[in-house]
């Protein structure tokens, strides 16, 4: 594995191993190790070319933990601003030397040429590419799932995850819809057919436009962001309609299973999709969902960057 | 293929390295064993049976794992993270023994070494080994040895756990094919 684009990328065994090796880094950076040695002397570049908080944080807390250099570029005060191509972008990146690229996007497929153009030698990490994928946060959120409902199991079978809410812009459902079928769950996506991507139904999952019917079915509950710098269009009436029909409340929480838990992606709209007490009743495990993000994004970067170097790249 | 160390062996110098260990450190208060996986690991338990067996209580025992502190990380794709487990007493103040099955190059115990000094600061740390094969690269040795077997760097040791392999056995065969 050189790098991490899409899920599609990951077989199954891969993305296990890769759940297998967060767990282990949470357990010893919870405990005795905060800080590991493993890359030491390498560099990873944080390309944001798109606002971001959790996730640049995230990647930039999990490569210093692994004592590797971090470079942080973000589109506000670069020459990306100035509209500098992502190729001399990439090829100034080679020539400072870097290791790895964890890249940020609007538009989808950046990551993908990147990694495709033989412009730069190192790994590329696909850190959320327009309405594409974002890979690091479907692990992330399929280690949370896991953590709490797998009992045991190395993979998510027979789970049932719900997806509410801005699906078609979503590229945190695209990763997740993947991911979390490869590993045995069973996703329902929910969400006005207006916010549904246009294809949905050849995906392998059902697709339901009725919240209140599908809460007592579902062991987790993933609430999406109404994503407004997306929306150009008019998608529905208005934020309070879509509240009172695909947003969690108070109601709805009491309407889950016991067991089950509420998560999000962040940043919330409170009081769009996700009430504030919903966001902080005591089944949310949406600030958890953050710090295991960290030991995910240092599995990601670990098995990427921590072996041998390899062939592939610039000639 | 030939054995060099039955099971009845192994079982013999598990038991003589706790009595051993039981010696230097006058008792098993003090002391923390830490097996580094997979058969380390599994060594480490069965010298806390034994070393219960003799005191009675409960030894201190976990396992350390080495490999995010490996030297040759750098010359083979990443490796699966094995369970480090500390017992909630730590390493500050205790007599850490590393346990592990053979010793080679001693590169491992090196890496073992920082791993264990990221965590604190054991009093003392020594090293148990079922089996010292010679060749080191670097300047460690070993305080409680099973068995020592000269071996030529091509051979190949292979120790066998019951836990592990479903049988305990040592064996010395030829290099090159496994």
């Amino acid at each position: 594995m050189k790098h991490l684009l899409s899920i599609n990328d990951l077989s199954r065994d891969e993305a296990i191993l890769i759940l297998d090796t967060a767990a282990e880094l949470a357990r010893i950076s919870d405990g005795p190790m905060k800080k590991l040695p493993t890359l030491r002397g390498r560099t990873i570049v944080n390309l944001f070319a798109e606002d971001s908080t959790r996730t640049r944080i995230s990647f930039e807390a999990a490569a210093k933990r692994l004592s590797a250099d971090v470079i942080n570029f973000s589109a506000k005060g670069s020459s990306l601003s100035k509209g500098e191509s992502l190729k001399d972008t990439a090829q100034t990146l080679q020539a400072m030397g870097a290791d790895a690229v964890v890249i940020r996007h609007p538009a989808s497929g950046a990551p993908f040429r990147l990694a495709d153009n033989q412009w730069m030698s190192g790994s590329v990490i696909n850190a959320g590419d327009g309405t594409h994928e974002h890979p690091s946060q479907a692990l992330l959120d399929a280690f949370t799932i896991r953590k709490h409902l797998g009992k045991g199991a190395s993979d998510l079978a027979g789970l049932r995850v719900a997806i509410v809410g801005d699906i078609l812009h979503s590229r945190v459902a695209r990763s997740n819809v993947l991911l979390l079928t490869k590993l045995g769950a069973h996703v329902t996506l929910v969400a006005p057919p207006t916010l549904l991507p246009f294809g949905v139904d050849s995906w392998p999952l059902t697709v339901s436009y009725d919240l209140d019917s599908v809460i007592p079915q579902v062991d987790a509950i993933m609430m999406l962001r109404i994503q407004q710098e997306r929306m150009h269009e008019i998608f529905f009436p208005s934020a309070r309609e879509y509240s009172r029909y695909f947003g969690l409340n108070r109601d709805r929480v009491n309407a889950l299973n016991p067991n089950a838990i509420i998560m999000h992606p962040g940043p919330m709209n409170r009081g769009l999709e996700i009430t504030a007490e919903a966001a902080d009743s005591a089944r949310s495990v949406i600030v958890e969902q953050v710090s295991n993000g960290v030991s995910v994004r240092m599995a990601i970067l670990y098995l990427l960057l921590g072996g041998a170097p390899i062939e592939g790249g610039i000639n | 293929m030939k054995t060099v160390l039955p099971a009845p062996d192994i079982s013999r110098a598990i038991v003589r390295i706790a009595h051993e260990i039981l010696e230097r450190y006058d008792g098993a208060d003090s002391i923390t064993l830490l097996g580094i996986p997979t058969r380390g690991a599994h060594l480490a338990t069965r010298i806390a049976t034994a070393i219960n067996a003799i005191e009675g209580g409960q030894v201190a025992v976990g396992t350390l794992d080495t490999t995010m502190h490996r030297d040759d990380l750098r010359t083979r794709s990443p490796k699966a993270l094995l369970p480090t487990l500390i017992p909630v007493a730590g390493v500050e103040g205790r007599h850490v023994v590393l346990v592990d099955d053979v010793l080679f190059s001693g590169r491992t115990i090196r890496a073992a070494l920082d791993a264990l000094g990221e965590i604190g600061r054991p009093t003392s740390v020594s090293l148990a080994v079922l089996v010292d094969r010679g060749h080191r690269e670097l300047p460690i040795k070993a305080d409680f040895v099973g068995k020592n077997i000269p071996t030529s760097r091509s051979e190949i040791i292979k120790v066998n756990l019951v836990e592990v392999d479903g049988l305990d056995e040592v064996t010395i065969s030829e290099g090159g094919v496994k």
